[in-house]
């Protein structure tokens, strides 16, 4: 996990895995569309490989570059996580403001000085 | 404690968790909520108000939250697990515009998030519903990146919006 977030986490790498989101392509086409040289995107590619993100297919004399999915989905569970704590966080907000906005309204226009 | 028909008076659609990387060190996150800013600019600055929502991963609970509004005021969050242990930070309020804006800044006791965080609060009231947008400004990419590592960060733990994308292209 700490793998992909590191291979993720340099801007060429993260340019890379989402150019492949098309589909699988030859280098020499990434070499065009990111406007890198031939070697340094082949360098990135060897850091996505070890780290699973992509594999590579051999067809004629091309590489073609596709994105696995396992380690993504595995980083996707993970964010999940944090993200449901933040959606439990906020319903409950929602249910505390419908409890202010209730107390408000049977409150009336009568001011209470609370002890906050 | 309410009648028993009276269930889900919580608005699905004014709930999406909307989270996006505005710049290389920030992190956003905004929600809209049904309720007047005054109340929940309330809700999120009462400390007994917040204890009831804002909790943390699992079983962690919000235990101590001192919140002084004034520039210069202390900010304490702490948050206790049943085993009691606890996880905390602390910070420095900046700016302080109730109803609608509240900047502060923000550290935790294990510094995970590689130094200091600016938090910008903003809330904006549109017929009668809130869009509350927190923005935490990272010190550095590293850092906010850093801190999406060691996942503890609230903000940064989701700030790959776009590999969210990216997974739902891939599907």
């Amino acid at each position: 996990m700490l793998e992909t977030l590191q291979a993720l986490a340099e801007p060429s790498r993260f340019q890379i895995v989402e150019l492949l989101r098309g589909g699988p392509r030859p280098v020499g086409d990434m070499v065009e569309k990111l406007g890198l040289r031939q070697p340094q995107v082949s360098k990135h590619l060897r850091v996505l490989s070890e780290a699973g993100l992509v594999d590579v297919r051999v067809d004629a004399q091309r590489r073609i570059y596709g994105l696995r999915a396992a380690p993504l989905r595995e980083l996707e569970q993970w964010i999940e996580r944090y993200r449901r704590i933040w959606e439990g966080n906020f319903q409950r907000l929602d249910a505390v403001l419908e409890e202010l906005k209730t107390k408000e309204k049977k409150g009336g226009s009568k001011k209470r000085k609370s002890a906050d | 404690m309410e009648a028993k028909s009276e269930r889900a008076p919580i608005k699905k659609n004014s709930g999406t968790l909307k989270v996006t990387t505005p710049s290389d060190r920030e992190v956003a996150m905004t929600r809209v909520f049904d309720a007047s800013r005054r109340l929940v600019f309330k809700a999120w600055t009462t400390p007994e108000l917040m204890k009831r929502w804002l909790y943390g991963p699992d079983e962690w609970r919000l235990a101590v939250c001192e919140f002084d509004m004034r520039v210069g005021g202390k900010v304490r969050f702490e948050w206790r697990n049943p085993e009691g242990k606890s996880m905390g930070l602390s910070g420095v309020c900046r700016e302080a515009v109730a109803p609608e804006r509240l900047v502060f800044t923000e550290v935790w006791d294990e510094d995970w998030t590689g130094g200091e965080t600016l938090v910008t609060m903003v809330f904006a009231e549109d017929a009668g519903k809130t869009t509350v947008t927190q923005t935490v400004l990272y010190s550095s990419q590293a850092a906010r990146d850093g801190a999406l590592k060691t996942g503890m960060e609230h903000g940064a733990a989701m700030s790959y919006d776009r590999l969210a994308e990216l997974l739902t292209s891939m599907a």
